[in-house]
């Protein structure tokens, strides 16, 4: 069964249809790109699939695992491993990171009807994991995001990945703000999480994410739909000639 | 917006009902006939076999407050109070003389462990978890004075205090065997004279706390009181005094609950510190009064006069409070900075919902030289509630160098309910600095979107957020007390947190 | 309380005030009925007092006692008088320049002072006695209501004897400010006068309101309110200005009703009178609509300067920013009142507000009241406060640099107030109000 489907998806934000019968399948394991231009309704696809308030679907279907996801409340679909990584996380304050990891990943267990983590085993855990993303213990106990760089949001996102372990990891423009060596960590993090249960739809405007995250399939977004989907080598296709062609067709 | 509308509507629904210490305790009480006169402050003065003098003071008192008018400048509304259909005195009816803890009305002890209040002298610790980044808990122990209606019915670890030198006691048991201190600092910061309900309290006040604590102790372990309404049409009238002699320190935590019921019940209380030279008092409170059902019927009244005098140089007096109960409260704990580089805080947490109403805050009165003060102020408006900060910092002509910094935040939670910041900022000199700032908002949806992104459902997020949001001042208080107050803050907002 | 309080001489003092002027005040029938319901409701109130929240700070049954009789019609010499000081004024730079005057002179407005002509087809101007005399006017008696309680303004209703009534039409672009000019020209007497100002949609205009005492015209007392409703999409730049007369008393109170999209600057100037308090009643009833609302305080001696701000925010998608500066000297004592209201339905209120009390004396006094009275909750709001004196450090790096104790502490205070004074959007207006800062800075001892 494919992991996540989205078929014919119609999404209206106030009195402007966003998305025009848009449709894509991801199996377990797979890697897929979104590209497109700005405008091309790239995060509103993230964010209909997550759960955001503020969207209407005016038509289609997202299935999980067969499941109507629609059907279900944010929370709920991060439950059941749907996982977000935003362009702009928020900061909490007040909110020490810790204890926000340790209450978010409880939260899911308990859905999910698992025991929660004992103290030691989460702390042993989430040293591990920062300790890979070049994440230090001090930033942990700071409020959520407070005062982070743009890198280290883009690594406290990606740490609650591989804490929280969902089987689908959408990363909307995870090189946004990011330098190149900062962007070379948040790679290598989101590259460690790769397995065969797990699929990540990775959505950017650059090709340059792509040559450390290399997807298996790449599909361009104009204007509200999917207008042409290939290879990896499809991205690289893109670099040379841009966008403007399919803005044209769409 | 749908994330937020759904966050209102189970807001709505919040049952202010869900009010976990509503049950009744069924005991035999005494009470005096209702209503208020002479005869009743005579009464309640020998039911506590005091001295003339005391009787003296409360007639005095008595007859101040019959020319007295209620005040009205509070940003709250009530139905008019007949004070003559009150109950002034309520105690739990002693089967016997006791003479020690077990023999005390086990309906009373078991109440009091439902509140999860231990009058037996254990260490009450264990289990308890460290809030993020606290110190582990070591065995740290708490002296309890339980006033059950009108009296008190138990103060623990009574030998200990003692041996330390300090004077933790019932204040009808300090007026008898302490008078020389009760004369000399009852009423000198709150006068009998000072407003409606604090000279009614003067009147009528059957028990309360009282210590003392000698030059230089510092005060072995926390003192507490735990203050229970249990009685129909009683009002509650403690008073508190606690006294810190120079070079002392003591820090105090009060706690207070009441049963459920469709009447509103009055409290008014006056608690008086005194600190003297280099001594240090902070002073805690979680009031957690039953505020009344969903609909606004019964609960609490609690207006209530607390005051602190720095009286002498480099003194300290800190106020924290979690105010999460009451139908409404109107209460202000102040501080006069009398004695030079004396230092005044004030640290609050007020969560109104259902029709809760809360007009609450502090005065901050700069007299001495070099004096400092600050209060941070985290108001969180729900339901259909109004939540009123009310501040006053003045620096007389005197008060050179004087410092006072102020932030009062508010928060609310859908769209009927208020809240209303009111500062009063008078500086009388020139080298008076203040700093005053305020800010009113809403939870970010962005903010519970990503929380509820993380699995975290609508009402944890909200608990989440609003734990963060009054942080600050979560952590002035001792660390039990800040884990119960934790739990209190998400039980008062239930529906919209877990 | 107050009916005790009503009893005291100063009580029965102004009923015979009300009783003696009656003859001389404007509009018969209807209008008389409405001044003598105001005389009333003030009676029964009284002057406001400390234990008037309102009047905490500014208790004015100690700071004027009494209200003085009202003075009397202007004779040609005290025209003539007022006159030499509308010119002395223009010389000395107290006038906005090349505005157009509309003079009232002891409250009753004199066409010979004014400029009326000069103002175009555009710009209808009446006088308040003109409208309230007019029988066939049957909405007359309106001009005289307003949605307060506030005794001084009821006193106005029931007092007033003159003022004009402006209306601009829509579309209109003003290219002079207009000024209301009040002079007082005879002592131990009182004044009261109001005026309307009503800009249709899309008016661009400029408007100020000055208060001056000619020389040897002692212990004056004015109480003056203005009206203002600013059209959809209009944008007015109003500026009050209380500068003359070392013993006066001045009592002014502002309505201004914003419509859809319109702007207000609104700015207030307090640099003489012994008591004076400006107290400016804003309702953003239109959405889009933007205020700022900003001022001075510069108070010395024993001067008693009380600005009070109540922003009303009564539909979705207004702003609001205040910022008002205070300097205080000698036994001076500045008052800032000011109120954010935001109505259950005004989501998406944005609204501000921050005040500072400069305190140059150890004597001097500073008190703030900023409120908050939030009923919505998709808004953004907030307030400061602050007080404090002169920075010690940055006093000291000027005189390091060699300017004298009293330039560097100059440099500072106009500093300071600038950060105020440059909200003011017209270049004329700002400019006079910078003048005349410095002149009281000048007058510094």
């Amino acid at each position: 069964m494919a992991l996540l489907e989205v078929k014919d998806l119609q999404v209206r934000v106030e009195d402007r249809e966003i998305l025009h019968g848009l449709s894509l399948t991801v199996n377990p394991g797979e890697v897929h790109a979104i590209m497109g231009p700005n405008g091309s309704g790239k995060s509103t696809l993230s964010h209909v699939i997550a759960g955001k308030p503020g969207y209407e679907v005016t038509g289609g279907q997202i299935l999980f695992r067969g499941e109507d996801l629609l059907e279900m409340a944010p929370d709920e679909r991060a439950a059941k491993g749907v996982f977000l990584a935003f362009q702009y996380p928020v900061e909490i304050p007040g909110v020490a990171t810790m204890n926000f990891l340790r209450t978010a990943l409880n939260a899911q267990r308990k859905a999910r009807g698992e025991s929660e983590y004992s103290t030691p085993d989460f702390l042993k855990k989430v040293r591990e994991v920062s300790k890979s993303l070049n994440i230090p213990q001090d930033m942990l106990k700071r409020g959520v995001n407070v005062g982070f760089s743009g890198g280290e949001k883009k690594r406290n996102e990606i740490l609650q990945m591989a804490l929280f372990e969902p089987s689908l990891c959408i990363l909307d423009e995870m090189d946004s703000g990011l330098d190149i060596d900062a962007l070379r960590i948040a790679a290598d993090g989101v590259n460690a999480l790769r397995s065969p249960e797990r699929a990540m739809v990775v959505i950017t405007h650059y090709q340059r994410l792509l040559n450390y995250i290399v997807p298996d399939f790449v599909h361009v977004m104009a204007k509200g739909s999917v207008v042409k989907t290939g290879g990896k080598e499809l991205a690289l296709e893109l670099e040379g000639s841009g966008y403007a062609q399919f803005e044209h067709a769409a | 917006m749908v994330a937020v509308q759904e966050t209102v509507d189970r807001v709505r629904r919040i049952d202010v009902d869900q009010y976990r210490y509503g049950f009744e305790t069924l005991i035999e009480s005494e009470k005096a006939p209702k209503g208020l006169s002479e005869d009743i402050v005579r009464f309640i003065s020998e039911k506590k076999s005091e001295p003339a003098w005391m009787l003296e003071w409360r007639l005095e008192a008595y007859r101040r407050w019959l020319t007295m008018t209620e005040p009205t400048w509070a940003r709250v509304n009530y139905p008019k109070i007949d004070y003559q259909d009150l109950y002034y005195y309520a105690a739990p009816k002693p089967k016997k003389t006791l003479s020690s803890i077990d023999e005390i009305d086990p309906e009373i002890l078991k109440t009091y462990e439902k509140l999860g209040i231990p009058l037996r002298e254990v260490a009450i610790l264990e289990g308890v978890e460290p809030p993020p980044g606290g110190e582990p808990s070591e065995q740290r122990r708490i002296a309890v004075d339980a006033v059950f209606d009108s009296v008190s019915v138990a103060t623990t670890f009574q030998k200990e205090l003692k041996k330390a030198g300090v004077i933790f006691m019932p204040i009808s048991e300090a007026i008898r065997e302490h008078p020389e201190l009760v004369r000399k600092y009852l009423g000198s910061v709150v006068p009998t004279s000072d407003n409606f309900f604090a000279t009614l309290n003067s009147a009528v006040f059957s028990d309360g706390s009282f210590v003392y604590v000698p030059p230089g102790v510092r005060c072995p372990m926390e003192l507490s009181t735990y203050f229970r309404i249990n009685e129909r049409n009683t009002g509650q009238f403690e008073r508190t005094l606690i006294i810190a002699d120079k070079g002392s320190y003591v820090s105090y935590l009060e706690g207070c609950t009441a049963p459920q019921r469709d009447e509103n019940q009055l409290h008014a209380a006056v608690v008086e510190l005194v600190a003297l030279d280099d001594a240090e008092i902070k002073y805690s409170t979680v009031q957690n009064w039953y505020p009344g059902n969903s609909e606004g019927k019964g609960g609490i009244y609690n207006f209530v006069t607390k005051r602190g005098e720095c009286r002498g140089a480099n003194s300290k007096i800190s106020w924290t409070q979690v105010e999460t109960g009451s139908a409404i409260t109107w209460k202000y704990p102040s501080c006069i900075l009398r004695g030079d580089h004396s230092r005044g805080e004030f640290y609050s947490i007020a969560i109104s919902n259902g029709y809760q109403q809360v007009d609450s805050g502090t005065k901050m009165i700069h007299l001495g030289k070099n004096t400092s003060s600050r209060i941070i102020s985290k108001g969180i408006a729900a339901g259909k509630s109004q939540n009123t900060y009310r501040g006053l910092v003045t620096a007389h002509r005197k008060a050179t160098g004087a410092r006072n910094y102020t932030a009062c935040d508010s928060l609310l939670i859908g769209d009927k309910c208020g809240a209303h910041t009111v500062p009063y900022v008078e500086a009388k000199n020139s080298s008076a600095t203040f700093e005053h700032e305020a800010t009113t908002s809403k939870i970010s949806e962005d903010v519970l979107f990503y929380c509820v992104q993380r699995g975290l459902s609508q009402e944890e997020a909200v608990g989440l957020v609003v734990n963060g949001f009054v942080k600050d001042v979560l952590q002035q208080l001792p660390m039990e007390f800040a884990v119960e107050a934790q739990k209190l803050i998400s039980i008062s907002l239930e529906g919209s947190v877990g | 309380m107050n009916l005790v309080l009503s009893k005291t001489d100063s009580g029965r003092a102004v009923s015979n005030v009300f009783v003696k002027a009656n003859g001389r005040l404007p509009g018969a029938g209807s209008v008389a009925d409405i001044r003598a319901r105001a005389f009333e409701a003030y009676k029964r109130a009284g002057l406001p007092h400390r234990r008037i929240e309102e009047w905490k700070y500014t208790d004015l049954r100690v700071l004027m006692h009494h209200v003085l009789p009202l003075a009397p019609q202007p004779d040609a010499a005290a025209l003539a008088r007022a006159r030499a000081a509308v010119a002395q004024a223009a010389v000395e730079k107290r006038a906005v320049e090349g505005a157009a005057k509309l003079v009232l002179v002891d409250g009753v407005f004199s066409p010979n002072l004014s400029d009326i002509a000069e103002l175009g087809q555009s710009v209808n101007v009446r006088t308040l006695r003109e409208v309230l005399d007019d029988p066939a006017n049957e909405g007359r008696g309106d001009l005289l209501l307003t949605t307060t309680t506030d005794a001084v303004i009821s006193l106005n209703a029931a007092m007033v004897t003159d003022g004009v009534v402006i209306t601009v039409t829509d579309g209109t672009e003003l290219c002079r400010p207009i000024q209301i000019v009040h002079v007082a020209t005879t002592s131990s007497a009182s004044s009261f006068t109001r005026s309307h100002l009503r800009l249709g949609k899309g008016v661009q205009a400029a408007v100020v309101e000055s208060f001056v005492a000619v020389e040897g015209a002692r212990n004056h007392q004015a109480n003056d309110a203005v009206i203002v409703s600013v059209g959809e999409a209009a944008n007015l730049d109003h500026l009050h200005v209380m500068v003359g007369g070392a013993d006066a008393t001045n009592i002014s109170s502002g309505f201004f009703v914003l419509e859809a999209s319109a702007k207000l600057k609104l700015f207030s100037m307090n640099c003489g009178g012994a008591v004076s308090r400006y107290q400016a009643f804003i309702t953003l009833a239109g959405e889009g609509s933007e205020l700022s609302a900003n001022g001075i305080n510069l108070v010395r001696d024993k001067q008693h300067g009380d600005t009070t701000l109540i922003v009303d925010h009564v539909v979705p998608h207004c702003t609001s920013r205040a910022n008002f500066r205070a300097a205080v000297d000698d036994r001076g004592h500045s008052v800032f009142q000011g109120r954010i209201i935001v109505r259950p339905d005004a989501q998406k209120t944005d609204g501000r507000m921050m005040t500072r009390a400069l305190l140059l004396s150890d004597e001097a006094e500073a008190d703030n009241k900023p409120e908050l009275d939030i009923c919505a909750d998709d808004v953004t709001c907030g307030h400061g406060a602050a007080s404090g004196a002169l920075d010690e450090a940055l006093l000291f790096y000027l005189r390091a640099r060699g300017l004298s104790e009293k330039e560097a502490q100059a440099l500072l205070i106009q500093a300071f107030l600038g950060e105020a004074i440059e909200e003011i959007a017209d270049r004329t207006l700002r400019e006079f109000a910078i003048l005349q800062a410095e002149r009281w800075l000048g007058a510094r001892g």
